[in-house]
């Protein structure tokens, strides 16, 4: 529709000169901590092949550490433009198959739904991630971007799991104008998003609604703190706009810790207020 | 004075690690009065760090803390302004800046306008600030404000009817980035604002800003000099970290204040009975 792509258009440009700003991040953020060294899962899609560019710039190849984790329905167009990026940065390849212990958890479950092992290879990539960040003394980025955090489309402590994240605060839009300036591979580009859990999945068929619609409207709610009968009068359809604010705010948690039980004066979460940052 | 060399040390400061930047101020201040400057003036909370939370109690200090004297004793050869959370004897927390002279406090300004709104906090942790003065040092006249005390024009209004030839913005001024422009748009508004206050004030604005990044907030940086006649005339232009040397020769005012008179023409007289009126006095 020609507002969302208007939106997503304009959008993008906000996002023109913002790569300077996602490397001084990286190397102030994960400098801090003593690290210098990065290690994120590299799937084949846009997300995180930005992350791999931005990181390449922040710390030097040497220093960068992804793991393509395919499973045996993984697309082997996904594994081809990882290893695109790979060899446009010069980074090492490591490829750990997630096959055997996927298969072997799920043997005697045969019933299990797509969603189960979904949420499951995720989170297998995510423990295998975050070993290896003893391995190589590297922090884990995250690679998740704005229009996944705030829709939740993803897997709590999967997917969505990490230390730092340069993108999060990126919709798919903004996304594609980084990827654009970094020089991501332009099959990366062109392809059409996908979480790559089963086979021919493709991100815009499973949510339901196209990555340009949920920026836009996020956009308008989120951003702009329209209403949803303001955003409605813009010309998007009703009930699209009542589902993605409805999950948004049903998906609040995966974006919190864990809601504690108040009964102290301090309390982890409520009113023992320190930064992230804190002592580093 | 002809003309005032001033520094504008545009640092990172470590978040709650006093001994760290209480170092990085020494360096600073070395490196300022080597290339001959008569002052240096360090971002609101260099001493500590911005996004304090709870640490605020931590990292407060009164102003015979040897902290505090350390950078007062620096001040024996170079005129210093540095800002920290400052702790009164009756346990009220506020930011404030010092201006530093001779081994002295010549002047202290506690943060007036706490912003507690979108992404800022500080009327949680932090007292306002109850006054706006100006002070005289050498001939030159000064007046601070600290970041968000700036966005209230009735306090340059007020220090400039107090005759300030210097206006000292200390910040630590978040960006917001996406702005479609290599600068952000919190840097493009400051920069406005900063030349705008000069011009219409006739005065020099001198606006410094932190630099780095505290739970991924982005401190834009950018530290600038503008001239009375509203023209920069130097500053650090970028988010990096950096020192500017910057010459303000103090007959410029003479001339554009005899050119321009705003301040000559300025009638505190009229602003005084509208004010009453609006405040409900006579």
């Amino acid at each position: 529709m020609k507002q969302a792509s208007a939106i997503c258009a304009s959008l993008a440009e906000t996002a023109s000169h913002i790569v300077p700003v996602l490397v001084a991040f990286l190397r102030d953020e994960v400098g801090k901590t003593g690290f210098h060294d990065v290690v994120f899962g590299l799937s084949g899609g846009i997300d995180s092949a930005v992350v791999a560019y931005l990181a390449t710039q922040a710390f030097g190849k040497e220093h960068v550490h992804p793991i393509i984790m395919p499973y045996k329905t993984s697309s082997p167009a996904s594994l081809a433009d990882a290893r695109a990026v790979l060899h446009d940065l010069s980074l090492a390849e490591q490829v750990i198959e997630i096959t055997p212990q996927i298969d072997a958890y799920f043997a005697d479950k045969p019933d299990a739904s797509a969603l189960r092992k979904g949420n499951k290879m995720a989170r297998e990539r995510m423990t295998i991630v975050y070993d290896h960040s003893v391995v190589y003394h590297a922090l884990a980025l995250g690679t998740s971007n704005k229009t996944e955090l705030l829709l939740g489309y993803g897997t709590q402590f999967g997917d969505l799991a990490s230390a730092i994240n340069p993108i999060g605060d990126l919709y798919k839009a903004q996304i594609r104008a980084v990827a654009k300036a970094v020089g991501v591979p332009l099959s990366i580009l062109q392809k059409a998003p996908s979480a790559d859990l089963w086979e021919d999945q493709t991100d815009e068929s499973e949510l339901g609604f196209t990555y340009d619609e949920a920026d836009a409207i996020l956009h308008l709610f989120v951003d702009d703190r329209l209403s949803v009968e303001e955003i409605v009068e813009i010309g998007f359809e009703e009930t699209l706009v009542k589902l993605i604010v409805r999950r948004v705010m049903i998906n609040q948690y995966k974006r919190r810790m864990p809601v504690i039980a108040k009964l102290s004066s301090r309390t982890i979460g409520i009113d023992f207020r320190y930064p992230r940052d804190w002592g580093l | 004075m002809q003309s005032l060399r001033v520094a504008l040390a545009q640092i990172s400061p470590v978040l709650g690690d006093i001994s760290a930047n209480l170092n990085l101020h020494l360096e600073q201040i070395e490196a300022a009065k080597q290339q001959g400057a008569d002052l240096i003036i360090f971002p609101e909370l260099g001493l500590t760090g911005y996004s304090l939370k709870d640490m605020a109690l931590d990292v407060a200090r009164d102003c015979k803390h040897v902290d505090i004297v350390t950078l007062l004793e620096a001040s024996k050869s170079i005129d210093i302004v540095f800002s920290f959370v400052e702790e009164s004897e009756d346990h009220r927390f506020y930011t404030s800046s010092i201006y530093a002279a001779k081994g002295e406090i010549k002047h202290k300004h506690r943060k007036v306008y706490l912003p507690t709104y979108g992404l800022f906090e500080e009327g949680r942790q932090f007292a306002r600030g109850d006054d706006i003065q100006a002070f005289t040092l050498d001939d030159v006249r000064f007046g601070m404000m600290i970041c968000e005390d700036a966005w209230h024009p009735s306090v340059p209004y007020l220090l400039s009817l107090a005759g300030v030839d210097v206006m000292m913005i200390t910040a630590a001024g978040p960006g917001r980035a996406l702005s479609g422009d290599p600068n952000s748009a919190s840097q493009a508004f400051w920069e406005r604002m900063v030349r705008t206050y000069a011009q219409l004030f006739t005065t020099y604005v001198i606006f410094v800003n932190r630099t780095g990044f505290e739970d991924g907030v982005f401190f834009f940086g950018h530290s600038l000099v503008a001239n009375p006649q509203g023209e920069l005339i130097g500053g650090v232009f970028s988010h990096e970290v950096g020192l500017a040397v910057v010459d303000l020769p103090m007959q410029l005012l003479r001339k554009v204040r005899f050119r321009t008179p705003l301040l000559r023409d300025e009638d505190p007289y009229l602003t005084e009975r509208v004010l009453r009126r609006l405040t409900g006095g006579n």
